[in-house]
């Protein structure tokens, strides 16, 4: 079976700007993919790539096998792409721009039946005949997404949608999604949401300034790189120097340190007695993605 | 509302289902605002018509035994499905960039030929649909005998075929409105104002008769009024190949153009 997505090398300059530093990163069928990474890191431009929208400086991508530049009928045919930008076409209404979309794959009146089943599926079964001008910007996005499953890709790429979104949509979508996957669709998600990666997602990539920093599944990454989170209200002080190391945040007071075992905790409370700083309050946690993204990503930046 | 429906794709290999959706949609685009794209420029015309004829005729002197209101309409005619045809295509693909909806289509399977071919059909179709809008209100206030129909339709279509194709070109290469503008006011309104809609170039100075000559939009109009009188101031196979020819090589490099992916895929 071949994967669902094969990224191997890829380079993309745009004038002096190296944009993408060799990325190699497999995908398989049936996963729930999370690309993660600041402003910048170049997740967009790998995703418009993987599209064909833009073409790369080196390497290649193929969708399952397809390479996206001289297969790209074919690879485009596997892919379904929700663009970040909120975009639409003024003429038409939510409907219309479904089958115009199925249209363009190939799709016919036999794919009616799916696009009331994404109608319903986002919450937009009685927005159907509204311009797509006229709807909130909430809808649009639903419409946005709805636009990319018209032709029933079984390759999901799903660029930030739920940026700006409320909670409601986000967990309607969330469902949606979670149910296509369920069905066998491959989804590649890009959010700023660590939260919805690590309830979704079985692996993640992390990139930063155009590499991959990180590769793995989402319990691997929060197992090495941060077992447990120890928070620790100290006050204005000054830590002694051994337990440094193990600080992660400091803000107005508040400590939190990332421990790879429980017997850790022992050694920073003894640090702490050593040079008499008092405990005004103590919290401990489970680590979530976001301090595996800070400690590899957010620091140096 | 519901002329998705009169269009029937059920029966269609999926392989040409996709172009024709293209097709369809640009076709509905105007369409569903043919009041600003049909309308209007009938009216624009008939203008024309009304105030040039009432105030040339007698003065003007054009092809012997031709009056002068006769002699305007079919360059007033195809000066319209020209600037339609190319306002079609060009006013699409713009608008899709500024508002960033052309991802939709760049997105899918459509090859670069099927993508030219969709918008210029569309083109074509509209700029088809204003002349004969002219062409049929016109006939309310003047005789128009057609010599030869044949060499109408020839010279209508590609006519509107090249200035939509044209209207491809400038839509690829405006990232604006207003350099879209610049086309239409620099380019498309002085050649088509100077292509002897309103004169027969003969009635020009030599220098300006050979400058005209110069005027793609010149043999269009030409050929296109050679097929109502049987007359005009080329042989209408001199403007044919030059029409042709102008719509080969600007057809070709407008699929340049899409392959490469220039402006639209970075």
């Amino acid at each position: 079976m071949n994967p669902a997505i094969k990224i191997n090398g890829v380079h993309k300059n745009f004038g002096s700007l190296h944009a993408l530093k060799g990325i190699d990163l497999t995908i398989e069928q049936g996963e729930f993919f999370a690309l993660l990474g600041p402003n910048g890191a170049g997740k967009s431009t790998l995703i418009s790539i993987l599209a064909g929208l833009i073409k790369p400086t080196a390497g290649d991508i193929s969708v399952m096998g397809f390479d996206v530049v001289n297969q790209y009928q074919q690879a485009r045919q596997l892919l379904g792409v929700v663009p970040q930008e909120l975009v639409f076409d003024p003429f038409f209404n939510v409907r219309e721009m479904l089958r115009f979309q199925a249209g363009y794959f190939g799709r016919g009146k036999e794919n009616d039946a799916w696009v009331d089943e994404i109608l319903e599926g986002l919450g937009l079964a009685d927005k159907a005949h509204t311009n797509m001008r006229k709807l909130s910007g909430g809808m649009k996005r639903r419409a946005l997404i709805a636009q990319a499953l018209a032709h029933k890709p079984p390759v999901i790429v799903l660029d930030e949608p739920t940026a700006g979104v409320d909670v409601e949509l986000r967990q309607m979508l969330w469902e949606f999604i979670k149910n296509l996957n369920n069905q066998g669709h491959t989804i590649i998600l890009t959010t700023h949401y660590l939260e919805e990666a690590e309830a979704l997602c079985s692996r993640v990539g992390m990139m930063k300034q155009g590499e991959i920093v990180a590769l793995d599944s989402t319990a691997n990454l929060l197992n090495k790189f941060a077992g447990k989170k120890l928070r620790l209200t100290l006050g204005d002080v000054t830590l002694p120097a051994n337990i440094q190391s193990l600080l992660r945040k400091q803000e107005k007071g508040i400590f939190t340190f990332a421990l790879n075992d429980m017997a850790q905790i022992e050694l920073v409370l003894a640090a702490l007695r050593a040079v008499n700083i008092k405990v005004l309050d103590m919290q401990l946690s489970e680590a979530d993605l976001e301090d595996v993204f800070l400690s590899l990503v957010g620091k140096a930046s | 509302m519901n002329n998705t429906k009169l269009i029937n794709s059920t029966n269609m290999k999926p392989s040409l289902r996709g172009p024709w959706t293209l097709l369809k949609k640009e076709l509905l685009r105007f369409w569903r605002i043919a009041f600003q794209t049909v309308a209007a420029p009938v009216i624009t015309a008939l203008l024309y018509l009304l105030i040039f004829a009432h105030v040339l005729a007698g003065h003007v002197q054009v092809y012997n035994g031709v009056p002068y209101t006769e002699f305007l309409i079919p360059g007033l005619i195809m000066m319209s499905v020209l600037q339609n045809a190319f306002a079609n295509s060009s006013s699409s693909l713009i608008q899709s960039k500024v508002m960033g909806n052309l991802v939709f289509v760049l997105l899918t399977p459509l090859t670069h030929f099927q993508f030219f071919a969709a918008f210029l059909i569309a083109a074509i179709i509209r700029g088809l649909v204003v002349g004969l809008g002219i062409y049929l209100v016109a006939m309310w206030f003047v005789d128009i005998h057609v010599t030869n129909p044949l060499l109408v339709v020839t010279f209508a279509l590609l006519g509107s075929a090249l200035l939509g194709t044209f209207g491809i070109i400038a839509g690829i290469w405006a990232d604006r409105f207003d350099q879209m503008a610049a086309f239409q006011n620099f380019i498309i309104m002085p050649l088509s104002f100077l292509s002897g809609v309103f004169y027969s170039i003969h009635s020009l100075p030599p220098f300006w008769q050979k400058l005209s000559q110069l005027n793609p939009f010149f043999y269009m109009i030409d050929g296109f009024r050679y097929g109502f009188f049987g007359k005009g101031d080329v042989s209408p196979l001199v403007s044919l190949s030059i029409v042709g020819g102008s719509f080969l090589v600007l057809a070709l490099i407008t699929l340049k153009m899409l392959k490469s992916g220039y402006k639209l895929r970075a």
